[in-house]
């Protein structure tokens, strides 16, 4: 689709670049852009200038942050004798928005796999490595997600830490809440056999 | 289980057939190119939901035309079947079971149990190890659907494995811990599937040696060894080992990637050591063990589409073959021949409901 101005074009082609923005959509953005009132276009033009300019990351745990710091590991009421790790920020909200996590968060930015060129070192493993050494750490979780390069990192970061003495725990996996059994994929129900847990008051609660 | 009636409308070089088979041996005689085992192919497309032979739906329509049509009457377990495909030129292909289409054509595949025999088999012998390994994983993953998975999960770890020494060799960092975390998963994995092939083929050998002797009339013994690294040592320690070698070859040397079936004759290997005769023979037993896998796991007897089975064949194998497959082991059975006489004259005095074809120019007509 051939468009008649440059302009246009270029806007064009940066929002094709988003994940899962076609052709038409992006243009159908842009010239929404362009319906909407001047202030309006040039503020939101200005928040993205401002997010990539100013949008900083904590230093100790890499969420994003307004300031060096982020709001959850600011929090005197977070227990810091437990870190979380996840993949990136969209896996931290989703445990956020469950309420049932009080610890800290560890943001590896991504999870091991050469094929896509991403190695231990592209990763924020080295800061981990040096949040635990300070010793008030007591137990790590992998809530990595259940792929064959999130069970890699895992294993990785599982013998990277032997050394500390520290409790390594993983997400449960297994058949999920409210589900019937016959429904269940044959893999997650196998696992979910072998994996299974012994009875007492807390699975009553579910 | 059979097919009572096939119509078949501008498949490849068949305009327009339409008629009803026996319930046991059914032949299709010819010449050269007339479309005999474009019939076995229509027959193969019901079962798989593809051609045996093209993969590219659209050069399966007859030239110039804009469609094919290809409409089964089977009986399963005595209730009749209509299985229908139907392709327009530039369409999704309709796939349809007794009037209602198919929504993933993976739900269909197991639906009709077929094993085809074909010429090129044979390439199972002269081939690669990986055809080797593949008609092994094929046979497996059929009744052991774990076996599948892990042998996806494998197949990731190992690219993911390769990628990590190429990665570390372009920078020349060597990193053991890393490697490790792939070997032990790797380890793990392999162990699994190397003990499956091995139990495979202990159930397996019995049954194609049988079928070989019964060919061959027990003129010669064949075996297949399965070879493994594996065998030797725990897939952790070869991988430990040669992790330094893996490093500078920049991809994975030891592990069941690189599993074989060694196929004898006497004590030496097939490949070099095998006529064609014989190795027409080895193939066809191999694919006949394979039918009684398939006739195990889905309880009722496979369609068995034999095509061009004479071409290398002397006449008491031949014979041998023919008997062997009109017993009730085997259920319905196709057969292309370009020779008019042959077939019927095997079976002139066996008591088999025997149904024979002429195919001419892509026209069939029932002798």
């Amino acid at each position: 689709m051939e468009l008649p101005s440059k302009l246009l074009e270029k806007t064009v082609s940066y929002f094709e670049s988003l994940p899962g923005v076609g052709r038409r959509t992006a243009l159908r953005y842009t010239l929404q852009l362009l319906k909407m009132q001047k202030e309006d276009a040039l503020n939101f033009g200005a928040s993205v200038i401002k997010l990539v300019e100013e949008l900083g990351f904590c230093s100790i745990c890499h969420n994003v942050s307004d300031g060096d710091i982020c709001q959850i590991c600011a929090h005197p009421k977070r227990d810091t004798e437990t870190i979380c790790v996840v993949e990136d920020l969209r896996d931290l909200l989703a445990i956020e928005s469950t309420s049932q996590y009080y610890g800290v968060y560890h943001v590896l930015g991504g999870v091991i796999s050469p094929l896509d060129g991403i190695g231990p070192k592209d990763l924020h493993f080295e800061s981990l490595v040096s949040r635990l050494a300070e010793g008030t750490c007591k137990e790590v979780i992998f809530a990595l997600p259940s792929t064959m390069e999130g069970d890699t990192t895992s294993f990785y970061m599982f013998k990277r830490l032997k050394d500390f003495n520290i409790k390594t725990t993983s997400l449960a996996r297994g058949v999920a809440v409210g589900n019937e059994l016959q429904y269940t994929d044959e893999l997650t129900l196998g696992r979910s056999i072998q994996g299974r847990l012994p009875y007492d008051n807390a699975m009553r609660t579910f | 289980m059979h097919l009572s009636e096939l119509s078949i409308v501008n498949f490849k070089n068949i305009q327009d057939a339409n008629f009803e088979l026996s319930e046991k041996v059914n032949c299709f005689l010819g010449n050269n190119g007339a479309g005999k085992t474009t019939v076995l192919d229509a027959i193969y497309y019901l079962s798989f939901c593809k051609s045996f032979f093209n993969p590219i739906d659209s050069q399966n329509i007859r030239h110039d035309e804009g469609y094919f049509v290809l409409d089964g009457k089977f009986f399963l377990d005595g209730e009749s079947e209509r299985i229908f495909c139907g392709l327009k030129r530039n369409e999704k292909k309709k796939f349809k079971r007794n009037q209602k289409q198919y929504d993933r054509l993976a739900d269909h595949i197991g639906v009709i149990p077929l094993v085809m025999i074909a010429p090129s088999d044979t390439a199972l012998i002269r081939e690669g190890s990986d055809m080797r390994r593949k008609f092994m994983d094929g046979i497996i993953s059929q009744y052991n659907k774990a076996y599948l998975d892990t042998l996806l999960h494998y197949n990731r770890l190992l690219a993911q494995r390769n990628a990590m020494l190429k990665h570390q060799w372009a920078e020349g960092k060597y990193d053991t811990t890393s490697l490790e975390v792939f070997d032990e998963q790797l380890h793990a994995h392999g162990t699994e599937l190397h003990l499956e092939r091995k139990r495979f083929l202990e159930g397996y050998l019995p049954i194609f040696s049988n079928f070989y002797q019964l060919i061959s009339g027990g003129a010669e013994e064949v075996n297949i060894v399965y070879q493994s690294q594996l065998s030797e040592a725990p897939l952790l320690n070869l991988l430990t080992e040669h992790r330094k070698r893996d490093y500078r070859a920049q991809y994975t040397t030891q592990g069941i990637h690189k599993d074989d079936l060694e196929f004898t004759i006497g004590e030496y290997p097939m490949k070099k050591f095998g006529s064609q005769g014989q190795k027409k023979s080895f193939v066809t037993s191999l694919r006949l063990a394979q039918f009684d896998y398939l006739k195990e796991l889905k309880q009722r007897k496979p369609i068995l589409l034999l095509d061009d089975i004479f071409d290398k064949l002397d006449d008491n194998r031949v014979a041998a073959l023919m008997k062997l497959v009109s017993e009730d082991h085997f259920g319905q059975i196709f057969i292309t021949d370009a020779n008019l006489h042959r077939v019927p004259d095997l079976f002139k005095d066996e008591n088999v409901p025997l149904k024979k074809f002429v195919v001419e120019k892509g026209s069939i007509d029932q002798l």
